[in-house]
């Protein structure tokens, strides 16, 4: 049984277990059925499997994060320069008590919502905007947690008129020596380099069903096979899961999700997030800024070395 | 004119002439180039001592790195020549397409490294070549380029990176990707360190390599014409779904836009570059 197969007979036996008065035997071995199958099921997930539970809709997203993780959030909005890209989510709130930037990719939860919030695309005042929030949390000593949820950067006419790859180099270039600590949270879809851009962080961590990858599947299909449609076949090859990153060492940390993914139940990994982030951003606080940005550095130069010999 | 019949034909000189290269190395004077501009033909020989621009509309040709090479320098001496990409996802076809890169251009990866005169001024360089895998940049290039930028810092060279690339390479994944994240962090402390950075871009520069070093010098010179942006023309027909105007992402829009310093044409290029170099205090 593939996952989709799997995912149905499971709700059908919570169905039965609902809907018949049964003992409390039955019930139980239900129960046990449920767990065998859900642990068959997350095992057998393709890549593809994740990527849809990372694209639902229901799905948290960056604002809902924000509200369980951070306290008196308030937004800051624009780049001072062209305008304020509603696909990014930022400001200044307290994390445990502590005052945190928040800088975030933010989707939409309905259609609306998305074509408000151009579906996570950023165009180059979103970036700026980042920049602009990330300098504000350098000069007053606030780490910055990014929240990656984009399936790449914009291709829009307008966007590459105002320099969509000038701002995302300037992103890489100013976050990879910014005097802050940087974390950064990838919860859902992490695309291309308009991912990437919020990615130069001193620890990067994903949601177990969370996707990051070069380009997006279809897009990948377009390029490499000319053909769209063979975007599920790209996501296999692409290595695009959270286990992935983890084993080349491009990410730190997995948080744990419930079966289903967060949106089945959000406090779970919101729980874990939080521990994580308060461990981490302990950690970072003892630590000296020049060896925080040694370190940030480090980390960056050596990835892909195993690609190479001389 | 029949286009595609003059293809052929050229194609098939090209084939006939391919075979008794092996006898004869000098360029044949009846090989032939046409204009993708004004579809002039123009003989090979007439291109290489034009530094392969169109003597008759100023079309600026691809070059290889090589061609780049004796264009600009008077001196060159290559570093890490022997950087090799191990295809170690085993990503299908990814052995093949390198091999047949490697092949064609006589060069291992897509970029060349080196510390080079440029009149008598050193400077570190490096050249892209978009005829190895469109000059996609992977942990090779990647790597190669940081440490170029790491080398010009300790050794205190301005750096000059000629820029041509379809951006990251699809077949390295996410490897390729960080490799944005990883050039632009080592030119961040070349900068920091008050290095001169002189970015070049040529035909074409895009995706990921474009979002990263390339957009980052502290003088942007391009070529005539040349293709700069991020996104690919298709995918931002297929998003807005309109047309896009001619120009659209050529070196003289993004001049237009602020986002490039100067337009060089190759027979100045040099001269400006010494230019360039001698007023931020280079010597040999
Ligand atoms: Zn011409």
């Amino acid at each position: 049984m593939n996952f989709e197969e799997l995912e149905k007979k499971i709700a059908q036996l919570r169905i039965q277990k609902e809907m018949l008065e049964l003992e409390d035997s039955k019930r139980f071995q239900i129960d046990q059925e449920i767990y065998e199958l859900e642990k068959e099921a997350v095992q057998n997930l393709e890549p593809w499997d994740r990527l849809t539970i990372a694209r639902a809709l229901d799905r948290p997203k960056a604002q809902d994060y924000i509200q369980y993780l951070f306290t008196d959030f308030i937004e800051l909005h624009g780049d001072r320069r062209f305008g304020d890209d509603s696909s990014i989510l930022g400001g200044i709130a307290y994390f445990e008590n502590k005052p945190v930037t928040v800088i975030a990719q933010s989707k939409g939860k309905s259609l609306e919502e998305n074509i408000q919030k151009n579906f996570g695309m950023v165009s180059p005042e979103g970036y700026r905007k980042a920049l602009r929030l990330a300098k504000q949390a350098e000069k007053f000593h606030r780490p910055i947690i990014t929240i990656v949820d984009t399936p790449g950067a914009y291709p829009g006419m307008g966007a590459e008129e105002r320099g969509q790859a000038q701002a995302i180099a300037e992103c890489l270039y100013t976050f990879s020596d910014i005097k802050t600590p940087v974390i950064c949270v990838v919860i859902s879809e992490g695309g291309s380099g308009g991912a990437l851009a919020f990615s130069v962080a001193d620890h990067i961590v994903m949601l177990e069903n969370a996707v990051y990858s070069i380009l997006s599947p279809e897009g990948f299909a377009s390029i490499l096979w000319k053909d769209e449609t063979r975007a599920k076949e790209a996501a296999s090859v692409m290595k695009m899961t959270s286990f992935d990153l983890k084993e080349k060492g491009i990410i730190d940390h997995i948080v744990k999700e419930p079966f289903g993914g967060a949106q089945k139940y959000f406090p779970m990994v919101t729980e874990e997030l939080r521990r994580y982030l308060a461990k981490e951003l302990e950690e970072l606080g003892k630590k000296k800024i020049e060896q925080i940005v040694q370190k940030r550095y480090q980390k960056f130069r050596e990835m892909g070395i195993p690609a190479w010999k001389m | 004119m029949d286009l595609f019949k003059i293809r052929q034909e050229k194609l098939t000189l090209f084939h006939k002439n391919r075979k008794k290269e092996t006898i004869k190395k000098e360029i044949p004077s009846h090989v032939i180039e046409t204009c993708e501009s004004c579809h002039t033909n123009v003989s090979v020989k007439e291109l290489k001592s034009n530094h392969f621009v169109c003597p008759e509309c100023g079309y600026h040709f691809k070059i290889d790195a090589h061609e780049r090479i004796s264009l600009l320098c008077d001196e060159f001496k290559e570093v890490d020549k022997k950087f090799i990409t191990k295809n170690i996802e085993n990503f299908p076809e990814y052995d093949k397409k390198l091999e047949i890169s490697q092949k064609r251009t006589k060069l291992n990866e897509a970029v060349i490294c080196g510390i080079g005169k440029i009149g008598d001024v050193s400077c570190a360089m490096a050249m892209m070549d978009s005829g190895f895998m469109m000059g996609s940049m992977g942990s090779v290039v990647g790597e190669k380029i940081t440490r170029l930028v790491e080398l010009a810092d300790k050794k205190k060279y301005p750096l000059l990176i000629s820029c041509t690339s379809g951006g990251a390479r699809m077949q390295e994944g996410i490897l390729s990707l960080v490799q944005m994240a990883k050039t632009s962090a080592a030119i961040k402390r070349f900068s920091e360190n008050g290095g001169l950075y002189i970015s070049l871009l040529t035909h074409p520069t895009t995706g990921g390599v474009s979002a990263s070093f390339a957009m980052l010098g502290d003088i942007i010179l391009a070529e005539p014409n040349c293709l700069v942006g991020f996104a690919g023309k298709r995918v931002i027909e297929n998003t807005i779904k309109e047309k896009l105007p001619e120009n659209f992402q050529k070196a003289e829009f993004m001049l237009e836009k602020g986002f490039i310093d100067r337009i060089v044409p190759r027979k100045e290029l040099k001269e400006t570059l010494i230019k360039i170099l001698k007023m931020h205090g280079g010597h040999s």
